[in-house]
C-alpha cells in the first residue's frame, strides 16, 4: 500500500515539475519576444514550415472530413427527413470542432514532431551549447519563432480546413446525394454564427501553442543520444494530442 | 585571466569536481589532462558558464561569472569562443552560412564583408571551396576546422577547444595543432584546451594542469609536468595502467 501511495506520489511530483518547466519555457519564449533582435527572419522561415508546408496536407484531410461527415449525417438525417440539415451540420461541426481539432492533430503529426526531432537533435550534438557560447539565446532564436509561428498559422490552416471540408460537404450533400443547393446554403447562413468560426480559431490558435510548447519543450530538455530524440519525438506528439483534446473539451465548455 | 576558486559539481550524487582549484594564465596555452569520463568536459563548460557549479567560484578577468545572470554572462561570454568535440556545427547551415554566424549576430557588417571575412578564415584554417557545401558532406577533421573557423571568426579573447583532436588520424591531429598554435599566435588569445592525447598537449601547451578525482593534482609547464614525482602523473604520461 506504501509502495503504491509513494508510486502515485512520486508520478504526481513528476507531473507537476514537468508542467512547471513548459510553463517556464512558455514564459521565458513570450518575454524573448519582446527583447532584440526580433527575429523576423526566422519568425517567417517557421511559419513558411508550420503554415505554408501544411497546407497540402490539411487540403486533403479537410476535403474528405467534410465529405465523410456530410455523407454520414446525409444518411443519418435521411430517416427522419432532416436532409436539409445537413449542410448546417457539416459547417457547424467543421467550424467549431473538426476543423481546428483535425487541423491540429495533422500539424502535430507534421510540425510538433519535427521540432522535437530538430531541437533534440541539435541539443545531443551540442548546437544549442554552441549558441550559447555565441552568446545567443536558443530560447528566442529557436523556441520563440516556433510557438509564434503556430499560434499564427493554426487558425489560418483551420480556415483553409474548414472552407475545404465544407466544399467537400456540399459536393456530397448536393452533387452526390441531390440535396437542392439553395437549401443546403440558406440553412448553414440560417444557422451558423460569425462566432462559431471565431471561436473555433481561437481555439486553434491555443492548439497551435499547446503543440509547439511541447514539441519545443521535449526537445529542448533531450537526453541521450539518437535514442533519446526517437523518444522526445514520439512523447511530444503523443502528449500534444492528448492535451489538444483534453484542452478542446474544457475550451469549447468555456466557450460555446 | 581564469581562476577556480574551490568549485564543486555533482551529478546525481557523484562528485565529478570536488573543491577545485586552478589559474589559467591569460594569452597562453593551457591543456587540461586527464581520464576520459575524469569530468574535463564539465570543467570547460563551467568556464564558459554553460554549467553553473554546486559551489565555488569562477573567475574571468576579475567577474565572477556564477554570480551573474543569463544576460550579463551572455556579455562575458562575447570573450569567449569553443570549439566543440564533434564541432557541434549547424547542420540545417552550409559552411559558410556557420562561420558567418557569430558576424551575423554581433555585427553590423555588410554582406560582402562578411563573406569575405568568411573566405579568409575558412582559408586561414585550410580550406577553399567548402562554403557551399553542408556540414554532412565534410569529413570529421573538414569539420573540425570549420568549427575553429566559426570559433575564430570574430577574434575572441578565450578559445576553448573541447578534445580537438579525438578521433582524428595522427596527420589531421598534429594540422589541427598546428592550427591552434597558429590562431594562438596571430591572435594572442587565451586558450583553454581539454585532451587525453599526451603527445599533443606537450607539443602545444604552455602550461599542462591534471584532473585526476575531480581536482587539479598538478599544473605547471611542460617540463615541470615531465618530472613530476606523482604516480599518475607518471603513468598518464607513460601511458601504462599499472
Amino acid at each position: 500500500m506504501i509502495r503504491f501511495f509513494e508510486f502515485t506520489g512520486k508520478k504526481f511530483i513528476s507531473i507537476v515539475e514537468e508542467f512547471g518547466k513548459v510553463m517556464l519555457l512558455f514564459l521565458s519564449a513570450f518575454l524573448w519576444m519582446f527583447r532584440k533582435p526580433f527575429r523576423f527572419r526566422v519568425i517567417i522561415k517557421q511559419m513558411e514550415f508550420v503554415g505554408a508546408d501544411s497546407v497540402s496536407v490539411i487540403l486533403i484531410t479537410g476535403a474528405f472530413t467534410g465529405m465523410v461527415l456530410a455523407l454520414q449525417t446525409y444518411y443519418g438525417f435521411r430517416m427522419f427527413g432532416g436532409e436539409s440539415l445537413v449542410g448546417a451540420t457539416v459547417t457547424l461541426s467543421m467550424t467549431r470542432e473538426i476543423g481546428p481539432v483535425f487541423t491540429a492533430l495533422m500539424v502535430t503529426g507534421r510540425a510538433g514532431s519535427a521540432m522535437a526531432a530538430e531541437i533534440g537533435t541539435m541539443r545531443v550534438t551540442e548546437q544549442i551549447d554552441a549558441l550559447y557560447t555565441m552568446s545567443v539565446s536558443p530560447i528566442q532564436y529557436l523556441i520563440m519563432p516556433r510557438i509564434l509561428a503556430a499560434a499564427l498559422m493554426l487558425p489560418i490552416l483551420t480556415i483553409i480546413s474548414d472552407f475545404i471540408g465544407i466544399v467537400g460537404g456540399y459536393l456530397v450533400g448536393v452533387e452526390f446525394m441531390k440535396i437542392n443547393s439553395g437549401i443546403f446554403m440558406s440553412k448553414i447562413i440560417e444557422f451558423v454564427d460569425l462566432a462559431d468560426i471565431f471561436n473555433g480559431l481561437i481555439k486553434s490558435a491555443c492548439f497551435g501553442l499547446i503543440l509547439s510548447l511541447i514539441g519545443c519543450y521535449k526537445g529542448f530538455y533531450t537526453k541521450g543520444g539518437a535514442a533519446g530524440v526517437g523518444k522526445a519525438t514520439t512523447q511530444s506528439v503523443v502528449y500534444s494530442s492528448i492535451t489538444i483534446l483534453i484542452s478542446d473539451y474544457f475550451l469549447t465548455a468555456a466557450m460555446f | 585571466m581564469i581562476k577556480l576558486v574551490k568549485v564543486c559539481k555533482s551529478f546525481n550524487g557523484q562528485k565529478v569536481l570536488d573543491n577545485l582549484d586552478l589559474e589559467i594564465e591569460a594569452q597562453k596555452i593551457t591543456v587540461i589532462i586527464g581520464q576520459s569520463g575524469g569530468g574535463k568536459s564539465v570543467l570547460l563548460k563551467h568556464i564558459i558558464g554553460l554549467i553553473k557549479p554546486d559551489s565555488g567560484q569562477i573567475f574571468v578577468d576579475g567577474t565572477d561569472i556564477v554570480k551573474l545572470n543569463d544576460r550579463m554572462l551572455n556579455e562575458v561570454r562575447k570573450k569567449f569562443s569553443m570549439l566543440f568535440q564533434d564541432a557541434a556545427l549547424f547542420d540545417s547551415m552550409t559552411v559558410g552560412e556557420n562561420v558567418a554566424f557569430p558576424l551575423k549576430e554581433h555585427t553590423r557588417l555588410s554582406k560582402k564583408e562578411i563573406e569575405e571575412i568568411v573566405e579568409a578564415k575558412l582559408l586561414q584554417v585550410g580550406l577553399t571551396n567548402v562554403t557551399h557545401k553542408m556540414p554532412s558532406e565534410l569529413s570529421g577533421g573538414m569539420r573540425k576546422r570549420v568549427g575553429l573557423a566559426r570559433a575564430i571568426v570574430l577574434n575572441p579573447q578565450i578559445i576553448l577547444f573541447d578534445e580537438p583532436t579525438t578521433g582524428l588520424d595522427p596527420l589531421m591531429s598534429d594540422a589541427i595543432d598546428q592550427l591552434i598554435l597558429k590562431t594562438q599566435y596571430d591572435t594572442r588569445s587565451t586558450c583553454v584546451i581539454i585532451s587525453h592525447d599526451i603527445a599533443s598537449a606537450f607539443k602545444i601547451a604552455h602550461n599542462i594542469a591534471m584532473l585526476y578525482h575531480g581536482k587539479i593534482i598538478q599544473s605547471g609547464t611542460p617540463a615541470e609536468l615531465r618530472s613530476s614525482n606523482i604516480s599518475i602523473i607518471k603513468k598518464f604520461i607513460e601511458g601504462t595502467s599499472a
